[in-house]
């Protein structure tokens, strides 16, 4: 057993070996990295300035790019020789892997199903968050109103999914219902009949993209918000003296100097939404075609043990972000006036 | 081009005249209309949290207001002691904590590097970590892991610690880079002229000047890592003695069904610190999020 150092209400809630562990993580860590700066720029001082000058920045970003390689750019590559690969990775196969992605029945649902997240999570969290952002901009509790938006941000979507499954729960017609949804819907409409949100195949899709949309429209408001207190107001007013009304100022003015904030926006929720994961795993762990992209391969890694196939639909995932990668690429080489 | 307005300065009057409040009803209907509908699923949770199981499963949580009122904690103690998240919550900080200095001190080296010190490749390297920003984490799982169970890092603190490092250096080098890069020159001048070396500029001047974004930048890492179900599902494997939360509460989530009690306690107690994280530093994670948050 091992030494107990807190144990409140019964069972050992942190051993002493964890604590010595997480004490060297975060004070020796720092530590010797500042040491080995130190040290080094001590032995720099006996070679010559100019081959100083040269070896020196490479020593500052060694610790980064050890882990850089070995944690990101090493087990790209990797992924993408093991796509070609059988399950136990032991026979090249070619892009059976990638056939097989694009002709299962199966495959095919969670394909169309990352498309609806793709589609209308993205619609939805842009239009509600350039809504919510636009209209509290004229109201005095603005400050109030986006703090409530905002905060499913802060949780996890363990949580949401915890949350929302709640607010699903249905109860057959007749019984009373203890999930908002349905008896909010039922006190509203006589005739309406409760649903089993999460389990009717014409439903669930919609069910899960109403979280992810809970959750990420106060994201986008936030950073919408922020692009719409940059427009000058002199330049509305001015709109306003001409006799414009607030339709045309929004449409005509508002929206097209929005236009490059909405993009980096839509662009955040596209790479997020592809690898949408948690929500779908607590609330339906992918059962009853709700199933999408990562939690597929999650499944074939751990699950069904094929790593041929887990990697491929990885490679899948990596190639679809690839365009929004080359625009970030390109966006911060002209920012930056860097020349690529 | 005038000045940006400052919050209260755009406002405009809503409610001097008549006319303007009739115009501008329909505004604030949808406004707190969106606020409660964004706030009850929350509220819902909580209120559930506090009731006992037999009310829970009978009566929905708007019940609780009316008449003989009846709360209770046993859900908390429960779960705290039954049902691992005691453990857990502990479990979720001895992770999250180490996995937030690293990356900083790391990409803090970096970054110094990259804003001002010159040498062949600068300009393509730190574009390729810009692309290294969105690569989706899932590429990585299986090799990472395949090398984790050679060197026994699987299901460990220490493993976790440094995929959480690595999975976080894009962002934190960008983010890091941008900020120092963005220093005035001369600070760096005069600090040389009077014989400073790089160790000394660094730890002395940008250091201390970066605190703001590194306060955003661990802000944001912390709340990714506290948040992160699927890295600690495939690095920890399923040992409950490492567990973080979003892992128990998922398991949970499978083995108790409808346990709404438990599920219900259990999910706020995750939500406790993100959301005191939320209320008393909202500024500073906002910025984190503003800084361009696109990582993988």
């Amino acid at each position: 057993m091992p030494l107990c150092l807190f144990r409140p209400l019964g069972g050992c809630h942190m051993s002493a070996a964890n604590i010595v562990w997480a004490l060297i993580a975060v004070i020796a860590v720092p530590l010797i990295l500042s040491g080995y700066l130190l040290l080094v720029e001590r032995g720099l001082l006996s070679i010559a300035p100019s081959r100083r000058n040269r070896i020196r920045p490479w020593i500052w970003l060694l610790p980064a790019f050890i882990l850089l390689i070995v944690f990101l750019v090493y087990p790209v590559l990797n992924t993408v020789v093991l796509s070609l690969m059988n399950a136990t990775s032991t026979k090249f196969v070619g892009l059976a892997n990638y056939g097989y992605i694009f002709t299962d029945n199966g495959m095919l649902i969670v394909l169309r199903n990352n498309l609806y997240w793709l589609v209308f999570f993205t619609l939805f969290t842009v239009v509600l968050g350039l809504l919510i952002a636009v209209l509290s901009d004229r109201v005095r509790y603005e400050s109030a109103v986006k703090a409530m938006i905002f905060l499913p941000m802060a949780v996890s979507f363990v949580a949401a999914g915890v949350i929302w499954k709640f607010m699903y729960q249905y109860q057959p017609s007749g019984a009373a219902q203890i999930g908002t949804i349905n008896a909010f819907l039922s006190a509203l409409f006589p005739s309406f009949q409760p649903q089993a949100w999460l389990f009717n195949k014409s439903e669930n899709n919609w069910a899960l993209i109403v979280v992810g949309i809970w959750m990420w429209t106060g994201f986008s408001m936030v950073i919408l918000s922020a692009g719409l207190k940059g427009i000058p107001e002199s330049l509305l007013e001015a709109a306003r003296m001409d006799g414009a009304n607030e339709f045309q100022i929004f449409f005509r003015i508002t929206m097209p100097l929005l236009s490059s904030t909405i993009t980096v926006v839509t662009t955040t929720l596209l790479i997020n939404v592809l690898k949408i994961f948690d929500v779908v795993y607590v609330m339906t762990n992918g059962s009853l075609d709700t199933e999408v992209i990562a939690n597929r391969m999650y499944k074939e890694m751990f699950n069904y043990q094929n790593f041929g196939r887990a990697s491929a639909i990885a490679v899948i995932l990596l190639i679809a972000i690839i365009p929004v990668m080359v625009l970030n690429i390109k966006r911060f080489g002209t920012q930056k006036g860097t020349n690529i | 081009m005038s000045k940006p307005r400052t919050a209260m300065a755009g406002k405009r009057t809503a409610g001097t005249s008549l006319l303007a409040v009739v115009t501008s009803g329909p505004l604030h209907i949808i406004l707190i209309a969106l606020s409660i509908i964004w706030l009850v699923p929350a509220v819902g949770l909580f209120i559930s949290s506090l009731r006992p199981q037999n009310l829970i499963t009978t009566t929905g949580w708007w019940n609780a207001f009316s008449t003989p009122f009846k709360f209770t904690l046993d859900n908390y103690v429960h779960v705290i002691t039954q049902a691992n998240m005691g453990h857990s919550f502990f479990n979720s900080l001895l992770i999250a904590i180490p996995a937030t200095v690293m990356p900083i001190m790391i990409a803090a080296f970096c970054a110094y590097a990259f804003a001002w010190m010159n040498f062949p490749g600068r300009n393509v390297i730190f574009l390729i970590i810009v692309g290294l920003l969105v690569v989706p984490l899932q590429m990585t799982l299986i090799p990472v892991l395949k090398m984790f169970n050679v060197l026994g890092l699987t299901g460990t603190f220490p493993g976790i610690w440094i995929a959480h490092t690595a999975y976080g250096l894009p962002f934190s080098i960008y983010l890091l880079r941008n900020f120092i890069g963005e220093l005035p020159g001369e600070m760096f001048e005069s600090a040389s002229l009077d014989g400073a070396t790089h160790a000394q500029i660094f730890f002395r001047l940008v250091l201390p000047t970066s605190v703001p974004a590194i306060a955003s930048l661990a802000i944001f890492q912390f709340m990714w890592v506290w948040n992160d179900l699927l890295i600690a599902l495939i690095y920890l494997g399923g040992n409950p003695q490492v567990a973080p939360m979003t892992v128990t509460i998922s398991n949970m989530v499978n083995s108790y069904g409808g346990g709404w009690q438990y599920l219900t306690s259990a999910a706020f107690i995750s939500m406790l610190l993100p959301l005191v994280v939320f209320f008393s530093l909202q500024k500073y994670f906002i910025r984190g999020i503003l800084a361009g948050s696109v990582k993988g």
